[in-house]
């Protein structure tokens, strides 16, 4: 894709003073990334803006409707009361409004919800996205280790029974899809064998705990998380076994490998040294790209086991057309994803010097 | 004579490849069996208008060979004939992302320069957007049973990682040696893209549409559970829908009728991305000698 390249000497040495300071500051593999993002983020949230003002069922005429029905009050006034109670100019062209929007968001005022009136945007995403977070990192972080582990087990052992076994397992979770998975759950484990008590779980914390570092908020938050984590962790899971046993067999093949066994190494060096360091390589890049999917595939995992997330948010917003928080939950999604799309970038350059910034796609 | 000589011997040669991986041909089996029920079953077994009240979430017995449901209702009935409009739905929408995913892929990749940035570009964009609430939102606009709408809705939006593959793979393939010598006998663009790069593509093309179409069930699915695309006919989407939304999920006795569409879904799934296997084996010579 782009072929220059700021940080290498060839290109900053001899073009240096033929070009002025602007010009290699855009040519710059940082500086291009940075405004892709940034038009990337300007783009989704316009997108967004329009596709919200225009699902049908909109809730302000709603409520000029019910006030004029119910409360037997002239169209004019109840759009005046409207009005007022929203902060909002319901008259205005929606060009105007998107402007409106656009300059309060950039300031970061997201605004307040449409619906639980006088709370803020932002106050419900960060009551409700530290859930998500936690919820959805546990789940990943445990299948990344685990899948790791169990794939280089199968590169090593494989075509012996306990690969073909691993092997069927990982194919058949990730093809199933999450939700399916947590029905599944709830069904065996709550209902069937009553393993669990699916009534208790539900939420993200027990009514009266207090968020703290203490044991009775720790245990409490996993006991609620402890469904969605292990349905992220079971859907994900075959991927990483699958990747990374494809990775390890792949680099056991190197010539480096080979030299390290001739010179005699311990296998529990060249496994851990050699293999598995490299092997890696390409699945922390993966798992930084997915940690930027979190906040959108917890839309549906969330609804299921009802646990207060923002994806579970998101559906409550999108059914009830609270634009506002709609909004503000979609640009949070568009961040997510951007900004773990840039890391996984620069990680990959990071943790692998052969691969330069910007010299190849 | 000869004609007719040639197709059964393609129909036979195709066959004997798809045999070749033996899980992959476990999984084209499982897909024909699944078209054909959704298909031709609702013949044999006819929807029931109401079912028998005296038998509410029966275990399977050779009467109703999944149970049956809170109104009496044949699972099995419901099951084969709630297969067909989820299907239809997601070939459509297999049909765009693939069509939108090769075009545009192609083009990107075989002309490069300007063209190839702004697709990129677009591309980048579209796989920000998160896709399963983006659908909860256009959900909005689809009306009831219109099954076209939601496989273009679907499609619309499947389509970025297939594209990036696609054109992957045509920017690898243009600098091959056999595309190469076409360019330098002057064969002219069309019949390099016809003749000599498609026929290479195939594999690619044919994985994107049955990957497409796990896609489009998984998006569709999930909307349906959640309650946001009308219907009101029954499908196995509807199904888990109606089970969740109304607390049968949670009756212990109504196992057999929440597991038989989850089952059915799982095993289209798993059907479909199996059957990739085999079709690898068939559209690219190359892996056929190695085994």
């Amino acid at each position: 894709m782009a072929t220059t390249l700021s940080t290498s000497p060839i290109s900053v040495f001899p073009l240096a003073k033929k070009q002025s300071w602007a010009r290699s500051f855009l040519n710059s593999y940082l500086a291009r990334k940075v405004l892709k993002t940034l038009f990337t983020v300007f783009v989704v949230t316009t997108l967004t803006f329009f596709l919200v003002h225009l699902l049908p069922g909109n809730p302000i005429e709603q409520m000029v409707n019910q006030l004029v029905t119910v409360q037997g009050i002239s169209p004019k006034d109840a759009r005046d009361q409207v009005a007022a109670l929203f902060a909002i100019d319901i008259n205005q062209p929606l060009y105007l409004q998107y402007f409106e929007y656009l300059g309060k968001t950039f300031r970061g005022d997201l605004g307040n919800s449409m619906l639980s009136q006088g709370t803020t945007v932002s106050s419900i995403i960060l009551k409700f996205l530290p859930w998500t977070i936690f919820s959805v990192g546990i789940g990943l972080l445990l299948s990344f280790t685990i899948g790791m582990g169990l794939g280089m087990l199968m590169a090593y052992r494989r075509d012996s029974w306990i690969d073909h076994v691993l092997t069927v397992f990982a194919s058949i979770f990730s093809s199933i899809p999450d939700y399916l998975i947590g029905l599944m759950l709830i069904v065996w484990l709550g209902i069937q064998w009553k393993l669990v008590p699916i009534g208790a779980m539900r939420g993200s914390l027990s009514p009266g705990v207090v968020p703290g570092l203490n044991w009775t908020f720790i245990s409490d938050a996993f006991f609620h998380g402890a469904l969605p984590i292990g349905t992220y962790f079971i859907t994900t899971i075959g991927r990483w076994m699958l990747s990374m046993k494809s990775s390890t067999i792949s680099t056991l093949g190197e010539d480096y490998v080979t030299v390290a066994r001739a010179r005699g190494l311990k296998d529990s060096r060249i496994t851990t040294a050699y293999v598995g360091r490299n092997a890696s390589l390409p699945l922390f890049t993966q798992l930084a790209i997915s940690i930027g999917f979190v906040v959108g595939g917890s839309f549906l995992i969330e609804t299921i086991f009802v646990y207060q997330g923002i994806g579970a948010s998101l559906g409550g917003a999108i059914a009830r057309r609270d634009y506002t928080l709609m909004q503000g939950i979609f640009l949070v999604i568009t961040l997510s994803v951007v900004f773990a799309n840039f890391f996984a970038d620069l990680l990959y350059s990071w943790i692998d010097p052969r691969i330069k910034l910007g010299s190849q796609s | 004579m000869n004609t007719i000589r040639n197709i059964v011997g393609w129909i036979g040669t195709t066959l004997r490849l798809l045999t070749y991986n033996k899980v992959g041909f476990i999984g084209f089996l499982g897909v024909l069996l699944i078209l054909l029920l959704s298909f031709l079953g609702p013949y044999i077994w006819p929807i029931q208008a109401v079912g028998n009240t005296g038998e509410i979430f029966e275990p399977p017995s050779a009467l109703h060979w999944l149970g049956t449901d809170d109104g009496g209702k044949d699972n099995w009935i419901q099951i084969v004939n709630g297969g067909k409009n989820v299907i239809y739905a997601s070939l459509i929408a297999a049909l765009v992302s693939t069509f939108i995913a090769v075009t545009f892929g192609a083009m990107a990749g075989f002309l490069g320069g300007w063209v190839d940035s702004i697709v990129v570009a677009i591309t980048d964009i579209f796989l920000t957007i998160p896709t399963i609430p983006l659908l909860a939102v256009l959900a909005s606009f689809i009306t009831l049973n219109n099954f076209t709408f939601l496989g273009l809705l679907l499609g619309v939006l499947g389509w970025p990682s297939l594209l990036r593959a696609v054109r992957a793979q045509t920017f690898s393939l243009k600098e091959r040696d056999f595309v190469e010598a076409a360019r330098a006998l002057d064969l002219g663009t069309s019949h390099i893209i016809f003749k000599e790069m498609l026929p290479n593509m195939m594999t690619y093309i044919v994985i994107s549409f049955a990957l497409g179409f796990t896609g489009a069930i998984y998006g569709q699915i999930g909307l349906i559970l959640l309650g946001l695309v009308p219907f009101d006919s029954s499908n196995w989407g509807v199904m888990i829908s109606w089970g969740w939304n109304h607390g049968a999920l949670f009756f212990k006795d109504s196992v057999w009728y929440i597991m038989s569409p989850i089952v059915a879904i799982a095993l289209l799934q798993l059907s479909v991305i199996t059957m990739t296997r085999s079709l690898e084996m068939v559209f690219n010579p190359r892996l056929r000698s190695g085994g």
